[in-house]
């Protein structure tokens, strides 16, 4: 192979030729370029994260209800803690027992010996202060900013819901959160997440051996700011949200209000509730905690969840029905005899005079009445399940057993049983009218949510349809409408004419029937009052009200736990509400008076007076 | 065999000095690299240094083992060597432990024993005899397709395992072939066609904005420069015979190459090496992703200056900044501590080392010894080019050890095997008729 001698040479050439050039480059990485040049103290770099804060959120007055504080986190990095470490004193400095340092530091070292990690979280402003002073004496421990949600009106916990530390599950599934992440857990927080978190920033910084920062690394070409979450603007008025809850205090229940004309929840009350203030930073865990262990539930979120029949509140819906089914006509006339009598059997009514119209009914509220009109309205088809499954498709037409579509998370969907259900209960064609006539009444298998009562009530106030009920008015200036498109008209089927007798028959009640302690002078209250039959205790006290009677400005369900008759608790507190959100001011004290003094969670007080429905 | 006088006088002392200074180098920068008060003693053997240590005592056994074999033993055993090592390497796929995603391990005891380091040798032990055999030309087809499919067959078993850089390092091998009268179009042609591949990966996402509205994408634009380059050359030699058909052909196929970088570089390629060339390239910054380690490795080694920080002196060494700080990053701790005079030194002693080995060469009776000799150059130049190369951002990161720096048994004991062999043919070359 002598022929190919010479291409030894071009072997060694290229040889020469990588060695001569990585000289050269490692001549200029080394001594010429500066760049690379760190002093020996300052080339240790740390990123920081610049968390975002989130967005605050408004009531649709522009009164502030959430914002943000600062806190700090205390950062550790393993590798950098000197042999020399003074643990006693920063654990003094820190208020923590010494073992709890060791676990601390054990669990930093195993995740990373020289990354950082979180050694103390979501330390308040207070108590930083004391502990920047003396911070530089221990190098390994930095300062990360963030923020905590803070409620200054102490309102809406359920509805604003709250924000907690991404989880693992969260972090595997969503790319966007890393491990220390703030992201909404509940309410609000939860829904608009993605308006409200902003986006996350960093910094990296050159930082020497004392732990001192020394500037940024490379000039900042890696950072990135902060970006703020959009601020939210909510429908509820703030004002009647926290009077709301004022006088639902001391009871169970739960208070929904609508601006019928929007669709816009003006309230929405669980109660017994809690100071949102409490499960925020490094409290939130222990709170939580004694929270969910409250006998009295109060991180339910009733408004949403609870499922309650509708009781005589109902009988609207029915005569509604039966006037557009042409079964009914307002000057129809039933005979009530203490009740309703068939087959043998009785449902009973309270003394009234007897025979009843269509507008006296709803102010007497008589059972007997809506057992003949439910009757005809199930009997008007040749089969019980085809006049049920006529019927059943305006009730859920009017929003009830199915989700209003609120932009909530965990709404549920109340309950309005398919024919499926009594044919499994009853065996099919084995069942009548007269079945399932307690649906007459309200009462029976229905469950319905306050927000889908509440909902309800629009759909009258407004004469045959409701708005889809939101909460979110304005996100970052725009409003919502303008590009929700879930936010839409929705028909009941039931033609406006009908309503008028209906409506006119609400006002009486209020007026002169079974719901005065809602009446406010010279303002057209609409209402119909309620007792839920309550299998496990006393009675709920229940009211629907809507107000003005003409172009109704609020619409509202009030559900009050073991308060028996709706006129002794619902409908003033209803009527309350009413004044407080059109007028702003209250005429009767003593009523006032008398809902904030009620206990309700105790033993029920006794009252004497007041007529049953 | 003669005497032991006669091997002593015969043996390359300079190649040996060599070889134990940079062992030497190696072990003390292993301790630098993982030094820790806990364990100050570099004889500890809990540590990496301590272990190195045992590695290097056994690697001299083997080294003197070697001088005592006759030589003749390595080429008439050469295929009985590489079919082992081959079977050795498919077994590994099979009951092998993974690290870091590559299965290319046995674990024996303790120790852990990676056949691919093993097989660079005896592919170039089959190779050289291949090569060797008489009236074997370059120039037939059959020649290149044997040799290509000897050198194959292992990178091939390599790449299964998932060890992407140990597998690259066959294509060092084409030396070899060169040197043996391989044409030098192909170091040519593999020379173009990866400063085409990089150059288009740097512009194929540019838009040109052309007169009337119009816009050319990067890939485009290369196109039509390598038709007017091509166009020109063609004008100019327009008299000689066939041109015109070689400029379409080579037209052509630069074209499709410049299409195809694309493909290869999003289908073929894995996203973390699509990822570890785009930083190089400067095209995707990304310094704390596939970047984290070329940027620290170039803090470390630019904060060294030109006199480095001294011995056991370097932060971003203590504080573990770089990772892979003993094994493939270990010429980071010597840019730190050593500065410029102490990367001089190390890249002087490589380039010695290689053109000593080039010299042995030259001076082989055999064809086999010949051959056998670029052959280790070869693999030793490209674990230089690349593992350097990538500290120093010249080279993507794949991870292949510094020869006698890095930490690790297999390779100590791999690179030992390959060069005492090559001192010992070279200490009996007179012997060979």
């Amino acid at each position: 192979m002598k022929q190919y001698e010479s291409r030894q040479f071009t072997i060694g050439a290229i040889f020469l030729v990588v060695g001569i050039i990585f000289l050269i480059r490692l001549f200029y990485v080394q001594v010429i370029d500066s760049h690379y040049k760190l002093d020996a103290t300052n080339n240790v770099l740390r990123t920081v994260v610049k968390y975002p804060a989130r967005g605050l959120i408004y009531d649709r007055n522009g009164e502030l209800l959430v914002y943000n504080e600062a806190a700090y986190d205390l950062m550790i990095v393993p590798k950098a803690i000197k042999e020399d470490f003074d643990t006693t004193e920063f654990c003094d400095l820190l208020e923590i027992p010494r073992a709890e340092f060791k676990d601390r530091f054990e669990k930093a070292k195993k995740y990373s010996r020289y990354k950082a990690s979180i050694f103390e979280k979501e330390i308040s402003a207070r108590s930083y202060a004391k502990i920047q002073e003396q911070l530089f004496n221990y190098p390994g421990f930095f300062v990360q900013t963030r923020t905590l949600r803070t409620y200054p009106k102490q309102t809406a916990a359920h509805m604003v819901g709250y924000v907690g530390e991404a989880s693992p599950k969260i972090i595997e599934k969503d790319k966007y959160y890393k491990s220390g992440d703030h992201i909404g857990i509940s309410g609000i927080e939860k829904q608009y997440e993605q308006v409200l978190r902003g986006k996350r920033g960093q910094e990296v910084q050159m930082v020497d051996v004392f732990n001192r920062p020394k500037g940024k690394f490379q000039d900042g070409a890696f950072d990135t700011s902060a970006v703020s979450g959009s601020n939210l603007i909510l429908t509820i008025d703030a004002a009647l949200q926290a009077y709301g809850e004022k006088l639902m205090q001391n009871k169970k229940g739960s208070i929904v209000a609508i601006d019928p004309s929007t669709g816009e929840i003006l309230a929405l009350i669980s109660m017994p509730t809690y100071d949102p203030n409490l499960l925020v930073g490094r409290e939130r865990s222990k709170n939580y905690g004694k929270l969910s262990q409250d006998t009295l539930k109060p991180l339910f979120n009733r408004a949403l969840m609870a499922k309650y029949p509708p009781g005589s509140t109902f009988k609207s819906i029915n005569a509604l029905i039966g006037l557009q089914e042409q079964v009914l006509t307002p000057s129809m006339h039933y005979s009530c005899n203490r009740g309703y009598s068939f087959g043998g059997r009785k449902m009973g009514c309270h003394p009234h005079p007897s025979p009843v119209d269509l507008e006296y009914s709803i102010q007497t509220s008589c059972n007997a009445y809506y057992c003949n009109v439910f009757r005809s309205i199930i009997d008007h088809y040749s089969t019980a399940e085809e006049g049920y499954n006529v019927w059943r498709n305006y009730v859920t037409n009017f929003g009830l057993g199915k989700k209003t579509g609120i932009d909530l998370p965990n709404e549920l969907s109340g309950f309005v049983p398919e024919t499926e259900y009594y044919d499994r209960y009853y065996v099919k064609g084995r069942w009548h009218s007269t079945t399932i006539l307690s649906l007459a009444i309200g009462q029976g298998e229905l469950g319905f949510t306050p927000m889908q009562m509440a909902n309800m009530v629009t759909a009258i106030a407004n004469r045959g349809y409701y708005i889809t009920p939101h909460i979110a008015k304005e996100i970052n200036g725009r409003t919502i409408t303008e590009f929700d498109s879930t936010i839409v008209r929705n028909e009941t089927g039931v033609e406006a004419k009908y309503f008028d007798e209906v409506v006119e028959a609400m006002y009486k009640v209020v007026e002169q029937g079974t719901g005065t302690s809602a009446r406010i002078d010279s303002l057209q209250v609409c209402g119909k009052t309620g007792t839920v039959q309550n299998p496990h205790g006393d009675d709920h006290s229940t009211f629907i009200a809507f107000a003005p009677k003409e172009n109704p400005k609020i619409a509202l369900s009030v559900y009050v736990e073991n308060g028996y008759w709706g006129s002794r608790w619902a409908a003033p507190i209803a009527g309350l509400l009413i004044e407080q959100y059109l007028r702003d001011t209250i005429t009767r004290p003593a009523i006032e008076q008398r809902m904030l003094e009620g206990n309700l969670i105790g033993t029920v007080p006794k009252i004497v007076g007041n007529a049953g429905e | 065999m003669r005497g032991s006088k006669s091997l002593i006088d015969n043996i390359d002392w300079m190649t040996v000095g060599l070889y134990l200074i940079l062992i030497l180098a190696g072990w003390l920068n292993i301790y630098a690299a993982v030094y820790n008060e806990q364990f100050e003693s570099i004889f500890d053997t809990t540590q990496r240094y301590g272990k190195q240590l045992l590695w290097i005592g056994t690697a001299g056994v083997i080294a003197t083992v070697i001088l005592l074999i006759d030589e003749r033993f390595f080429s008439t055993f050469g295929y009985l060597i590489y079919g082992v090592i081959i079977l050795l390497l498919v077994a590994v796929l099979l009951v092998g432990a993974a690290t870091k995603g590559a299965t290319s391990w046995f674990e024996i005891g303790g120790f852990k024993i990676q056949p691919s380091e093993f097989s660079k040798f005896a592919t170039n032990l089959a190779l050289s005899k291949y090569l060797s055999t008489l009236n074997i030309r370059m120039k037939e087809l059959k020649t290149k397709l044997t040799a290509a499919a000897i050198i194959g067959l292992p990178a091939i078993l390599i790449l299964l395992q998932n060890d992407t850089g140990s597998a690259l390092v066959y294509g060092a091998f084409i030396l070899v072939l060169f040197r043996e009268g391989l044409s030098g179009n192909f170091l040519l042609i593999g020379l173009v066609t990866a400063f085409l591949f990089v150059i288009t990966l740097i512009f194929q996402n540019d838009v040109y904005q052309l007169p009337f509205e119009m816009e050319l994408s990067g890939g485009w634009m290369l196109i039509i420069l390598l038709f007017i380059i091509i166009g020109l050359v063609y004008y100019f030699n327009r008299k000689k015979k066939q041109i015109l058909l070689f400029s379409a052909v080579i037209f052509i196929a630069c074209s499709g190459l410049v299409k195809s970088v694309d493909y290869v570089f999003n289908n073929i390629l894995e996203p973390h090496q699509s990822k570890r060339i785009n930083v190089m390239l400067g095209i995707e910054p990304d310094p704390y992703g596939a970047g984290y380690n070329v940027n620290q490795s170039l803090i470390a080694i630019g904060s060294g200056g030109f006199t480095g920080k001294g011995y056991l002196k370097g932060t971003q060494t203590k504080y573990d900044f770089v990772p892979e700080q003993s094994t493939d990053f270990i010429f980071c701790t010597i840019g730190e501590e050593w500065g410029f005079i102490g990367s001089f030194v190390v890249v002087g002693l490589f380039m010695t080392l290689l053109l000593r080995i080039l010299f042995l060469c030259s001076r082989q009776r055999s064809a086999f010894a010949r051959i056998y000799g670029y052959g280790v150059a070869a693999i030793f130049f490209f674990h230089f080019m690349i593992n350097i190369g990538m500290t120093i951002g010249l080279a993507p990161v794949i991870g292949i050890p510094l020869p006698f720096f890095s930490y690790g048994g297999s390779s100590l004991w791999a690179f030992t095997i390959l060069l005492f062999v090559l001192i010992k043919m070279d200490a009996d070359r007179l012997e060979v008729l």
